[in-house]
């Protein structure tokens, strides 16, 4: 499969937005000696063994325990540490859970979550490894930012913002390399604000982490080879979510399409679903994910291609909407 | 305060907890009774904290892992200044901050506690944070014995040896009983001393009712330096009250009117011969 060849010669290919993650956390740590990363036997996924070599001081490993990864950071933030919990997505967020709701949100310690290698990154690694449950949980817990950057860029301003906020936030990250979606003069980046990465008005994908970017493939393909306008969310947001945006779709009532790269239960797309849908929008509406079923093998590619989330898959879904 | 008040102290601790209790209708009466002495050393003897500056980065830290006998906590730092007892005649009631588990709403309380195993994580954190400030302040927790399996307990035993943190300090409030009945027999956890000693902790042991063992143990540390402190105080659920002791139906046992007033005048009994 060549899914991942970058197809469109206007986009500038990036870096793994985890890569990102850990240069920026490392330029931030040089400026800023509070800044703190603990992890879990994790900074070899986490791109952080550059950080751990320049900030040894800065930087807690707690061996292979989440529960008191999250615990412990928990209390240096507490202690005043502009503290990084950094651990694949699937650990991160279900073994140490209770540590998230309890020590971190409820307890209002500011952690910064990073969940690595997120969603379905670790691909024929299967289940365990998979994190499709990850926004799920994490919008049933009251006091936390739930953040999935699609591009580079998001990713390093989601990371500086979070650096700068005094409040518990979730990142999640994936490993396979994203091209810049900045076509449309659209550098900025607020928590809680979609960033529409193509423009269009036939209808509207809503997508969110590297789903974005097969959303953009599919609208690019729309518009050179069927005329059709399909204007792209990147919903980086997931909670708060952009409700601004969403009563522009809402008045404007075309079909919306969501992707993520979660289970369809509780993801980015009910969360839009929800707004839309007690505010009276009549949008024909579609929620593209991973279903509820024993998730298929294969690469993250392969995954995406299965369940249609890729450019071909998202393609045939608006076409059969735009109908 | 002198020796004889410290323990007068300890008496009306008991008086008052048991008066919210019996006055919310709820409470974990056994735990707070267990554990109060504990509180009153480290709140009059031990901790250095001030009720008027409660977030001061220099102060020393006490976390309640046992959040479920918070009315022990709340009549300690009621009476040590951090709010006026009179709140906690909302104890329990609808909208109030005093709720049946450890919350920072709560003036001195340092972090939201009640689902188990929590509380010597983030006490790991904080000692962390404290060695690399290089700040000399402490670091306290409260452990139930019935929360010992909690699985995140060890993965933080391993961590504060590995950190070397002798400034946290464990306190296991080991009355040998839990909600089901005995620890024994629930879950064992027998050889406790042995345990944390191959975890890498200094270990001392000391009666939990014995006010001026708690304050030689927890004041005069480290223990070893270098090492994290674990002190095994030996404690008697439901102390202080003859019915109550060793009864594990006081777990969350409520007394009725009659068993409250008798309470009293036992504590009252004892409060004359101290």
């Amino acid at each position: 499969m060549e899914l991942d060849k970058i197809e469109e010669k206007d986009l500038q290919m990036g870096l793994a937005n985890q890569q990102v993650f850990a240069e920026t956390l490392e330029a931030l740590a040089a400026e800023d000696s509070s800044i703190i990363a603990v992890t879990s036997d994790s900074r070899g996924s986490g791109k952080l063994v550059p950080f751990g070599q320049k900030f040894p001081s800065q930087m807690v490993e707690v061996g292979i325990a989440e529960q008191n990864l999250v615990g412990v950071a928990a209390g240096l933030a507490s202690a005043g540490k502009k503290t990084f919990a950094i651990s694949p997505a699937c650990f991160l967020t279900a073994r140490a859970l209770e540590q998230i709701k309890n020590d971190v949100a409820y307890s209002d310690n500011p952690v910064k979550l990073v969940g690595i290698s997120a969603g379905v990154s670790y691909g024929a690694l299967g289940t365990t490894h998979h994190s499709l449950h990850d926004f799920a949980v994490l919008r049933a817990i009251n006091n936390i930012i739930i953040l999935a950057p699609a591009d580079n860029y998001e990713t390093e301003m989601a990371v500086r913002l979070a650096a700068s906020l005094d409040q518990p936030v979730y990142m999640r990250f994936g490993k396979k390399n994203m091209p810049f979606l900045q076509e449309e003069n659209n550098q900025n980046f607020e928590i809680g604000k979609g960033r529409t990465v193509h423009q269009g008005d036939d209808m509207t994908i809503i997508a969110t982490g590297e789903t974005v970017y097969p959303a953009w493939q599919a609208a690019r393909a729309l518009r050179e080879d069927h005329d059709r306008q399909v204007k792209v969310i990147s919903m980086h947001s997931i909670k708060p979510l952009d409700t601004r945006i969403l009563d522009e779709l809402a008045l404007a009532g075309k079909p919306i399409i969501t992707v993520e790269e979660h289970m369809v239960n509780g993801g980015m797309g009910e969360a839009c679903a929800s707004y839309l849908f007690q505010k009276g929008a009549k949008n024909p509406f579609c929620i593209m994910g991973i279903p509820d079923e024993y998730t298929i093998t294969g690469s993250q590619l392969e995954i995406f291609a299965h369940y249609g989330l890729s450019k071909e898959g998202i393609m045939a879904k608006a076409k059969s909407m735009l109908k | 305060m002198t020796d004889k008040e410290l323990k007068l102290k300890s008496v009306l601790l008991r008086k008052n907890l048991l008066k919210y209790i019996y006055q919310a209708k709820a409470g974990h009466t056994g735990g707070s009774l267990s554990c109060v002495d504990i509180l009153n050393v480290l709140y009059n003897r031990v901790l250095h904290i001030d009720p008027k500056d409660s977030k001061n980065p220099d102060r020393d830290r006490y976390i309640q892992s046992k959040g479920h006998c918070v009315e022990a906590l709340f009549v300690t730092l009621a009476d040590r200044g951090f709010f006026p007892e009179t709140d906690l005649a909302t104890l329990c009631q609808y909208q109030s901050h005093y709720i049946g588990h450890p919350t920072k709403k709560v003036n001195g309380v340092e972090q939201n506690t009640g689902a188990l195993g929590h509380g010597l994580p983030i006490g790991v954190g904080e000692a962390i944070a404290a060695k690399l400030d290089q700040k000399n302040h402490r670091v306290f927790t409260l452990i139930g014995d019935g929360e010992l399996p909690e699985g995140s307990n060890w993965e933080a035993f391993l961590a504060a040896a590995h950190y070397k943190l002798d400034n946290l300090y464990a306190i296991l409030d080991y009355n040998k009983q839990q909600i089901t009945g005995d620890n024994h027999e629930v879950m064992n956890i027998d050889s406790v001393r042995v345990k944390m000693e191959a975890f890498g902790w200094a270990v001392v042991e000391v009666d939990g009712h014995k006010l001026s063992e708690l304050e030689q143990a927890l004041n005069n540390g480290p223990l070893e330096p270098g090492k994290p402190n674990f002190i095994i105080a030996h404690t008697t659920k439901g102390k202080g009250v003859s019915y109550m002791e060793g009864n594990i139906k006081w777990h969350h046992g409520v007394p009725s009117s009659e068993q409250y007033e008798l309470a009293l005048s036992e504590l009252s009994a004892a409060e004359v011969l101290i």
